[in-house]
């Protein structure tokens, strides 16, 4: 199966507002998920300057391409379980 | 390992906002912050919008620099506590505060009797209680949280693990003993005990625990052209922002500093007079000497192991000495200590060279509000008073200071390291044990309050663990300290 590729953006908004807890992933992957994604780190993806908020819905990630607001740790998992599922069900 | 939750983003969202309010000169409006935060037609993380906002208040309150313990009128408005903290020049609060509305009063008794009790006939958690704190009703074991004493008996002996532990995670985290429950069963610094660490605030899953900001002021300070601001970075600074030091360097002049200095140089001085004052110590037949960088730690000795004072080193802190190197060139300068700790806020009160401390995430917060991305701005060098060694620059990972002494001293004494990594209830025992008897062996004591070092600090932004690979990064292309 092709990895699944999260990308977490690393600019510094998306920093400031917790894109670390994120880059945990970097470290330790759950068990279940070894060997099935793929995590790299983006310059700011400009998606905190769209609006007069956008910070307010840092940090972003991408995951397959498809962007997430106010990601976190465990909602990128979640989203990235229910993506295989979607997978193997097929 | 996961250094962000719901309560710290909700923090850090309030902190942009009222940064934002701040450097655009919006106090007028700071009194909708709470509606702005938290409409009425969201999602709220309460029982209902309305405490969202009172408790969004008061961490506005706090972030202002005032101490929630301080309130006398529930009505007095934000604006107004915004305007006493722009009028305020001393700022001698304690660092930490609770908000008791957002404290939810984790229970009392720390043990607790769940549905896996069988209400067997055996009942060998009754009758293991010394307190006689358990009572069988309904068929299941009850625990009486005013006789219980939390030993824990009850626990081990049942059959079916039916009885768990609940821990309160303030208390527990605290090394000293310095938070506890008051009468309606809310949380309570007792600030002659507490030594600041910050442990208790990073534990809380509720955020009710809280620092009080000096953010304010160094806004007001930055828009007072006059003033020279200088900026003084914590050695753990590398790696908690994106980009390199360089880059952050120029941020910081763009968020208005006027001069950039990294403390690991006042660190060089402190691994000088530390090696310095070991060697003599040990001729004079001292058993040993611990480090003294850390406030947290220090606050611990004089508040709680007094009998270890004679062994604590003189020497001050990297911080100090920074700061009198800048005052030294201008005794103008206003001084900004920026770092991941909080204790250090305290030791700032005490000494009338640092005029402010900021955080990490303030300072993020700041950038933020600004609009000021950090790997985008070009690199340039720190205002540099002395270049700052490998060793000065290692002083943020646990064993990085014995390091430096260690290192600066040489062949003019043996030296035999003992490490404390992180401030608790044992690593606290084992201190006082020192005290009496000696360190087991060593000469040498490094002391951090927090598990790994400072890139493990209450207010970090970075993984510890990736923020340590990039200390070690920076430590290894810099000068050994001749
Ligand atoms: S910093 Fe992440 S979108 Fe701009």
């Amino acid at each position: 199966m092709e990895k699944i590729k999260i990308e977490i953006c690393v600019g510094t908004t998306c920093f400031v507002m917790g894109a670390s807890s994120i880059q945990a992933l970097e470290f330790e992957i759950p068990e279940d998920l070894i060997g099935k994604i793929e995590v790299t780190e983006s310059r700011c993806m400009e998606f905190c300057k769209d609006h007069k908020d956008g910070h307010h819905k840092g940090p972003f990630v991408k995951i397959n391409g498809e962007v997430m607001a106010d990601a976190t740790y465990d909602k990128v998992l979640d989203k990235v379980r229910a993506i295989i599922k979607k997978k193997e069900e097929n | 390992m996961l250094a962000k939750n719901n309560a710290s983003r909700i923090r850090t969202k309030l902190l942009i906002k009222i940064a934002e309010t701040f450097l655009n000169d919006d106090i007028e409006n700071i009194d909708r912050l709470p509606l702005n935060l938290r409409p009425k037609d969201e999602d709220h993380n309460r029982c209902c919008v309305y405490k969202d906002r009172a408790i969004i208040k008061y961490r506005t309150m706090a972030t202002l620099g005032h101490s929630i313990e301080d309130e006398t009128d529930e009505l007095k408005p934000l604006s107004v506590y915004a305007k006493e903290a722009l009028e305020r020049e001393e700022d001698d609060k304690p660092v930490l505060t609770v908000i008791d509305i957002a404290c939810s009063g984790c229970i009392k008794a720390q043990y607790m009797v769940t549905n896996a009790c069988r209400g067997c006939l055996a009942q060998p958690c009754r009758l293991n209680c010394p307190k006689d704190a358990i009572t069988i009703v309904n068929g299941q074991a009850k625990i009486d949280p005013e006789l219980c004493i939390n030993c824990g008996k009850c626990k081990e002996v049942c059959p079916y693990h039916a009885i768990i532990h609940v821990p309160i995670p303030c208390e527990e985290a605290c090394p000293v003993n310095a938070i506890s429950k008051d009468e309606d069963g809310k949380e309570h610094i007792d600030h002659e005990k507490c030594i600041n660490c910050g442990k208790c605030l990073v534990s809380c899953p509720f955020g009710a625990i809280v620092e009080t900001s000096q953010i304010i002021d160094v806004i007001k300070n930055i828009k007072n052209k006059d003033k020279k601001m200088v900026a003084m970075l914590a050695p753990a600074i590398v790696g908690q922002f994106p980009g390199t030091i360089k880059n952050m360097a120029t941020a910081l002049k763009k968020l208005g500093f006027n001069k950039v200095v990294e403390v690991a140089s006042g660190a060089d001085i402190t691994t000088n007079k530390e090696a310095e004052e070991f060697v003599e110590n040990m001729k004079k037949g001292q058993e040993f000497m611990t480090t003294s960088c850390c406030p947290a730690y220090v606050n611990a000795v004089n508040k709680h192991i007094p009998e270890l004072k004679p062994f604590v080193s003189h020497t001050e802190t990297p911080m100090y000495y920074t700061a009198e190197m800048v005052k030294d060139e201008d005794p103008n300068a206003t001084t900004i200590f920026i770092g991941p700790c909080l204790a250090k806020r305290v030791e700032a009160q005490r000494s009338n060279l640092v005029d402010f401390v900021l955080t990490f995430e303030e300072i993020g917060a700041m950038l933020v509000a600004k609009d000021i991305m950090v790997a985008e701005c070009e690199e340039t060098e720190f205002d540099t008073i002395s270049e700052a060694s490998a060793q000065g620059r290692g002083f943020p990972i646990t064993g990085g200071v014995a390091a430096a002494v260690a290192h600066k001293v040489g062949d003019k004494a043996e030296i035999k390291v003992e490490k404390i990594d992180g401030l608790d209830a044992v690593s606290m025992k084992r201190l006082k044990k020192f005290a009496q008897k000696g360190c087991e062996g060593c000469n040498i004591v490094e002391v951090m309050c927090c598990e790994g070092g400072c890139v493990a600090g209450p207010r970090v932004l970075a993984l510890p663990k990736k923020a340590t690979r990039q200390v070690e990064k920076y430590v290894d292309n810099s000068e050994d300290l001749k």
